[in-house]
């Protein structure tokens, strides 16, 4: 469904030059969970930004259903690193943004948006303003926002960083549960490797800036996953001690 | 896309315009030492009229009373100072109007801007004052001509700042909607526009005394009616006293409107989460 094809990177700033991906091929298929793990910087971003079209690639092609990417992806929900709330909004409006563009009733808007109000615990802040919230808070008033539009494809740029580790798990069940009825294509980046492998079908380990390929690992963790308790199955265990073995390699290089 | 130095330096003293300094009539005592300052001033004046310096020149505080208290009980001074203050708001609200719009429209229209911006450059660079008998020529000698000079003005100064807040927009919150499909027109009405804001009335506030310029200017170049009229009228017949009354009474109109602006601004609390 989503084909990177040897797609790689750089930018040019001033008299620098920076190789942010370098010949990144791979194929996600629908209502596959597929999720990036790697060294903090080394491209990540760089790689969901151009499956969104935000920019394009400067080797190779991104083909999504069949179509090159080559202006703004509007079959993609993105929840970006950095919060994109618009400050002027309260949390409702924000989040009922995109019903609002779709041109959805007032009423109806609203009430969608309370319903994903309360599924992200933000209950009681409705009517706060971006700015009065704690960053976790924006992180999950972005993901509400991101689910309640409904695009057959996620991308979600370390989305539960900000979130301590009780309410991380809160919202990765959240996830899987609402991705899973939606039937969402997903794709998540993280640092986080326990986080990739509970939610995802197939893990792909980054090196180190220019992010590559180091390794593939499908996770065939049934579903649906009990986020609290897989990760103390034995077979969890096998498939984090791979990945880490490999992660670990990009993380003591760069230590270096 | 590029309005060079134009874009940024006026915004900037918009935003960095420093806050209007804390009156400390809160304390008594200061309060006190004002009002003797302002005391100490006039009985110099006073004392310094026909004796240090011709009266001819400095009139003295007494005469400016005076001319005050006729002017103001045969009426003529309110008709002056409404014909004044009756051109500068028009002249603000169609300076304004026309500064925001064009603001908004070069903000999102980068061929047009392109296209527009060394004759834009070059208008802004000339003494708007400069036009006044042109518009003299095409509005008459009635309140239009000084409508036009005073929303001349302030259109340019609008113009700025809200192109500025335009171009300033986070591109995230740009990418993130139209990745959420908005159309061009919602873009426009519920991202730039909103996201512009503080800038737009940035733009306004800071514009607000050089509508009051505009249309007293205007009156001093050739009218019957207005504050501006009314010192060059007094000036023409060597009465200097009238000159002080005037210019006493325009200081007046000036603190008035300021204190009108500072409490709109007051009022519009959302401008300030806008402005995050």
């Amino acid at each position: 469904m989503i084909e990177l094809r040897h797609i790689s990177k750089t930018f040019h700033k001033r008299d620098e030059t920076v190789d942010a991906v370098r010949d990144i091929d791979m194929t996600i298929e629908q209502k596959e969970i597929v999720a990036v793990i790697g060294p903090s910087g080394c491209g990540k971003s760089t790689l969901l930004n151009m499956i969104a079209g935000l920019y394009p690639p400067s080797g190779g092609a991104v083909v999504y259903k069949g179509k090159r990417i080559t202006d703004v992806n509007t079959d993609v929900g993105y929840m970006t690193q950095k919060d994109n709330l618009l400050p002027w909004r309260t949390v409702q409006d924000n989040i009922a943004f995109p019903l609002e563009l779709a041109g959805i009733a007032k009423s109806e808007r609203l009430a969608r948006a309370a319903q994903a109000i309360k599924h992200v615990g933000l209950d009681g802040f409705e009517r706060r303003f971006p700015h009065e919230l704690s960053g976790g808070m924006r992180k999950r008033a972005c993901l509400a926002r991101m689910l309640l539009y409904g695009a057959e494809t996620a991308l979600l740029d370390e989305p539960f960083a900000a979130l301590d580790a009780q309410l991380k798990l809160a919202m990765h069940d959240l996830l899987l549960r609402l991705a899973a009825e939606a039937g969402q294509t997903v794709m998540l980046v993280t640092h986080d490797l326990m986080e990739a492998v509970t939610l995802a079908d197939r893990v792909f380990v980054c090196t180190r800036r220019p992010a590559m390929i180091a390794l593939e690992q499908r996770i065939d963790l049934k579903r649906p996953r009990d986020v609290l308790n897989v990760r103390f199955t034995n077979d969890f265990k096998h498939l984090y001690d791979a990945l880490w073995e490999r992660l670990r390699v990009e993380y003591q290089e760069e230590r270096v | 896309m590029t309005a060079p130095e134009a874009d940024t330096a006026p915004a900037d003293t918009a935003r960095e315009a420093p806050a209007e300094p804390q009156r400390e009539f809160g304390s008594g005592f200061m309060l006190i030492c004002q009002l003797a300052l302002g005391l100490v001033i006039l009985l110099a004046w006073q004392g310094a009229s026909g004796r240090l310096v011709d009266n001819f020149f400095i009139s003295n505080p007494i005469e400016v009373a005076e001319r005050l208290y006729q002017w103001v009980a045969d009426g003529s001074l309110f008709l002056h100072i409404w014909a004044t203050v009756y051109e500068t708001m028009m002249g603000f609200i169609f300076g304004a109007v026309g500064g925001v719009v064009l603001g908004i429209w070069l903000g999102v229209a980068p061929f047009t801007n392109r296209l527009l911006s060394p004759y834009l450059n070059a208008l802004n660079a000339l003494p708007k004052v400069a036009l006044a008998p042109l518009f003299v020529l095409w509005f008459g000698l009635g309140i239009a001509s000084k409508i036009a000079l005073a929303a001349v003005l302030v259109l340019f100064l609008v113009f700025l700042n809200t192109y500025a807040g335009v171009r300033e927009v986070d591109q995230d919150l740009i990418d993130g909607a139209r990745l959420m499909r908005a159309t061009r027109a919602q873009l426009i009405a519920k991202v730039i526009v909103p996201s512009a804001m503080s800038w737009v009335f940035a733009g306004l506030k800071i514009s607000v005394p050089y509508a009051l310029i505009g249309a007293v200017l205007g009156e001093m170049i050739a009218s019957n009616r207005g504050l501006g009229y009314l010192v060059q009228f007094s000036g023409s017949q060597f009465d200097s006293a009238g000159v002080f009354a005037v210019l006493i009474v325009i200081a007046l109109l000036a603190v008035a409107l300021n204190f009108l602006v500072e409490m709109v601004q007051h009022r519009m609390q959302l401008w300030r989460i806008v402005g995050r």
